[in-house]
């Protein structure tokens, strides 16, 4: 943690970052984010366990933007990133939302935080990204904090209920999701929170024509949690935030990991990995697979 | 009254340079084929948005047919095979979702093809006929819809008042 906070200090004395953006401890069992821009602050600074925020959803936010972009000052701009936030940089940089050369990533190795704030480190705590996590060490960073160690392991429920829902009917999916679906608010808490939500004009916002209705009853529910599944398949990187965002608790990771599934399946694809592949949706093979065409 | 027999509603979104010259082809042959397809002409098969397909479904179709060039004989070189991938990706989630995989088909016919356009419209308007109206996806609204014919006979008369007033100025 000293570390760290004298990293983060060097870092801003020497002017080499505009700003941190990082986590701040709120109480024992929680933190929150901050964005760092005087060295004095740096001892604010944590990384632990509750640092549950996918932070590089601030890259999409104008006024964090526009720190990047100022003349007279540094262009960078330093994060701490978990490795699932890594991938989420990563697929910023790759669909050129920023550059690689305007973050500084400070990472971790990360052995799994929590399900949500206030809950207890022992016993079933993990979060459900963090079991199926591969990446315990960040993919791409400029500076690497704590130890390489074993990450505990737990059962994946996640995965068991997609399972379970391939088993079903239809039907029977249809009316799992129409019920899931329909204690939608509208409240668009996955879209805020979401790295990859990035348009500055959502199509659920366009009125003319409305193409998804912004009412919360059934249609318009089914619409936009279908669209901001397509519009996630084959980019959404799996950091699960808009699971923790939702008021209402739809299963919303659970219908992004089943698309990465099949963009794997289909494509051997797998969203922030790499800096060198082109985007999924934004490229072509002509060999693609062609069965569902008559 | 006796009670009709219910028939498919059908919408076919083709694109300009192939699939709609088909269907013209199929005409001209005079070939037969169902009439429950409504055909939606857009440039390109890449430039249907999924939203689209959501809508058609949202205003009372059965089905949806997504027909383009074939592979490699894009009018714009390239549209189909970034729609390809969308497709594949869109078709899997609403599978996922519970939408059954007939209801949304797929299809590449070319400007020569209209044989082909007989038999694909022929093959999605069995499907569909089997499947049955898509009433679960129409009635998602019932629970909140009030009906009031009353109103909605006078807003007709209203519209069809304006209709003839704007048609006497003209």
């Amino acid at each position: 943690m000293e570390e760290l906070r004298k990293y983060a200090k060097e870092l801003l004395e020497k002017g080499e970052v505009a700003a941190v953006i990082g986590y701040q401890q709120v109480n024992e069992r929680r933190t929150k984010p901050i964005i760092v821009t005087d060295p004095a602050d740096a001892t604010k600074l944590v990384f632990n366990e509750y640092c549950l925020n996918n932070l590089s959803v601030y890259f999409t936010r104008a006024r964090i933007r526009s720190l990047m972009r100022t003349k007279d000052k540094p262009t960078k701009l330093a994060i701490t990133a978990k490795p699932c936030d890594v991938h989420s940089i990563i697929a910023l940089i790759q669909e050129n939302q920023i550059q690689r050369n305007d973050v500084h990533i400070i990472s971790f190795y990360c052995h799994g935080v929590v399900r949500d704030f206030g809950c207890e480190f022992s016993g079933d705590y993990l979060a459900s990204k963090c079991i199926t996590c591969e990446t315990h060490k960040p993919l791409y960073y400029d500076k690497i904090f704590g130890e390489d160690k074993v990450t505990p392991q737990a059962s994946d429920k996640s995965l068991a209920k997609i399972k379970e829902l391939e088993k079903m009917s239809s039907k029977e999916r249809f009316d799992y999701f129409k019920s899931e679906f329909d204690k939608c608010i509208k409240c668009y808490a996955c879209r805020a929170v979401c790295p990859l939500c990035y348009c500055q004009r959502c199509i659920t916002d366009k009125t003319i024509p409305r193409w998804i209705e912004s009412s919360s009853h059934g249609r318009g529910n089914f619409a936009w949690n279908i669209v901001r599944a397509f519009h996630l398949s084959g980019r959404c990187t799996g950091c699960g935030e808009c699971d923790r965002a939702c008021p209402m608790d739809i299963p919303l990771s659970l219908i992004n990991r089943r698309m990465a599934m099949e963009v794997k399946d289909l494509f051997s694809f797998v969203s922030g990995r790499s800096l060198e592949t082109p985007t999924l949706v934004g490229s072509f093979d002509k060999k693609d697979n062609d069965e569902i065409f008559m | 009254m006796t009670q009709q027999k219910w028939e498919p509603k059908i919408v076919a979104f083709v694109c300009n340079w192939c699939t709609y010259a088909g269907a013209d082809l199929a005409g001209t042959s005079r070939l037969k084929y169902p009439a429950n397809t409504k055909i939606i002409r857009v440039m390109c098969s890449g430039g249907i948005d999924p939203v689209f397909i959501l809508k058609a479904f949202e205003r009372g179709a059965d089905g949806v047919l997504v027909s383009g060039c074939h592979p490699n004989d894009c009018h714009y070189n390239a549209g189909n095979f970034h729609a390809r991938r969308r497709w594949d990706l869109f078709h899997k989630l609403l599978d996922f979702v519970g939408i059954e995989k007939d209801r949304l088909q797929f299809s590449w016919i070319s400007a020569s093809e209209g044989k082909k356009f007989a038999d694909v419209i022929t093959k999605v308007t069995k499907d569909i006929m089997a499947l049955g109206p898509f009433k679960a996806y129409q009635n998602m609204n019932s629970e909140f819809t009030i009906e009031f014919p009353e109103l909605e006979a006078v807003a007709l008369k209203e519209m069809l008042h304006e209709e003839e007033v704007s048609d006497g100025r003209a």
